[in-house]
């Protein structure tokens, strides 16, 4: 779901830039230095993730899971989606230099709300299960967030791209799906095994 | 180094083990390579914010050349790059496709009734020279600097230094957590896990995921005790200095010169129209 360079007006790259920038400006302020091993080894993981591809119906997709990361990294998902963002325009040549901003927050924006949304839920609950629909939850919404903002941007730099933008949409719902059904299996598993990475971020960061 | 991410940069025909000795003598070939990061860094990062500005199909073809001529320079190994060029996300692809039935103008052809436009083909192929342009200025630049050294010229670019701090982390263990990854895929593979469209793929997938998480949460612990034995303080001395040579100079002026005549030739052409 990376858009390419040229296809976005100046305004919406400007707009996504700032907005971006805003929330990696927050999202390191929580990053204490104590933190940081932890916000980057776990932004590695998660970009790690995006080079496993899981089938689906005769072609395969590669995993975003920008849902499970706003539950555990919170707003640090800012900067560390930003970096690995960052690494895949430069070195792999996805995405784009000048559209680096709108990508971010395309990603990393809905991350983060919906960490905020169901972290108050997922840190009191003590069944897995119902951590598990939590998690499945977080990990389809942050999809469809992410399918809207990128309709968004394209809706907004042209209405020749109206078509384009709501096809994105529904072709993401399996997607969705996936992502979803892959959340709530992987919060299940750290509820049981290490329930402590739900607020990794968390211990000694609040401020 | 990262493995995954310093594949991308690799000179051709040269492997990994004599990259170092022969890329010593061919030095002189490989000019690219030699320049100041912090100047590539800069000229892709203003090339990318003009080339997007243009619409002009004169400049922007000129622009495409200046991308190529860049790959070329930088012995990038041909086939592979033109792969990464051309794998672009599919969906930007339905997209283009779709853009000549979407906008409105002169009918050109129709395909099962529905009719497209020569406005919509110039914009899709617009869309297409502009991002060409860009991603291989920036294979040729910008993948060639080892990621390291690029983070550290981003700190001398006064990139905040937490940031660069959490890139260098994550480029330190991109590497360990894909191998760990391919460990867990072999596992599951010897005990007969097949991928395919099921509910079970998605919940082991997810359990892989999970576990990946775990693991390298409890590494970064084990990170992060070890570095306060070192009496680590919150500050990576970023120690590498880049020097600005002659060479670089020439550089910048060139393309100074390249982004502006670009610039002027769409206004140009704005004018002329």
């Amino acid at each position: 779901m990376h858009i390419v360079d040229g296809a976005l007006s100046n305004e919406v790259l400007i707009v996504g830039s700032a907005m971006s920038a805003v929330g990696i400006v927050v999202g390191l302020r929580k990053l204490t230095m104590d933190l940081i091993p932890a916000a980057g080894v776990l932004s590695a993981t998660f970009f790690v993730a995006s080079l496993i591809h899981v089938p689906l119906g005769f072609s395969s997709v590669h995993l975003i899971l920008n849902g499970l990361a706003g539950i555990i990294l919170g707003w640090a998902a800012f900067p560390a989606l930003f970096v690995a963002l960052l690494l895949q325009a430069v070195f792999f040549a996805f995405g784009g230099i000048s559209v680096l901003g709108v990508n971010t927050l395309n990603i990393a924006a809905p991350a983060v709300l919906v960490g905020l949304m169901v972290n108050p839920f997922l840190i009191r609950t003590t069944s897995s299960s119902l951590a598990a629909v939590f998690g499945g939850f977080a990990g389809a919404l942050a999809i469809a967030l992410t399918t809207l903002f990128v309709a968004l941007a394209l809706g907004f730099s042209g209405d020749n791209f109206a078509l384009q933008a709501k096809i994105v949409f529904v072709a993401h719902i399996p997607i969705m799906i996936i992502e979803g059904l892959l959340s709530a299996a992987a919060i299940y598993l750290i509820h049981k095994v290490k329930p402590e990475l739900l607020h990794a971020m968390n211990k000694g960061g609040a401020r | 180094m990262s493995d995954i991410l310093g594949d991308a940069g690799r000179a051709k025909g040269l492997g990994r083990a004599e990259a170092n000795s022969i890329g010593a003598i061919f030095s002189h070939r490989l000019w690219i390579r030699e320049l100041d990061p912090r100047v590539r860094i800069v000229a892709v990062f203003v090339f990318s914010i003009c080339v997007v500005q243009l619409d002009k199909l004169l400049p922007l073809g000129i622009a495409f050349l200046g991308g190529l001529f860049l790959l070329l320079q930088a012995r990038m190994p041909f086939v592979t790059s033109l792969k990464r060029v051309l794998t672009v996300d599919s969906f930007i692809i339905l997209l283009l496709v779709m853009l000549p039935f979407t906008t409105p103008g002169t009918e050109m052809a129709s395909v099962f009734g529905f009719s497209a436009s020569y406005e919509g083909l110039r914009q899709a192929i617009v869309i297409l020279l502009r991002a060409n342009a860009i991603v291989m200025a920036s294979l040729a630049l910008l993948a060639t600097i080892d990621a390291v050294t690029f983070g550290q010229a981003l700190a001398k670019l006064k990139v905040p230094e937490r940031l660069v701090h959490l890139l260098l982390f994550t480029v330190r263990y991109v590497e360990v957590l894909h191998a760990e990854y391919l460990r867990l895929k072999t596992a599951m593979k010897c005990r007969g896990f097949a991928p395919g469209n099921n509910l079970h793929t998605y919940k082991s997938v997810g359990y892989l995921v999970g576990m990946l998480l775990i693991r390298s949460f409890e590494r970064s612990e084990r990170i992060l005790m070890a570095m306060k034995c070192r009496g680590f303080n919150g500050q990576f001395h970023l120690l590498k200095d880049f020097d600005y040579t002659r060479r670089d100079l020439t550089f910048s002026m060139i393309a100074c010169l390249f982004v502006l005549s670009l610039l002027a030739l769409e206004m140009l052409h704005v004018v002329a129209a």
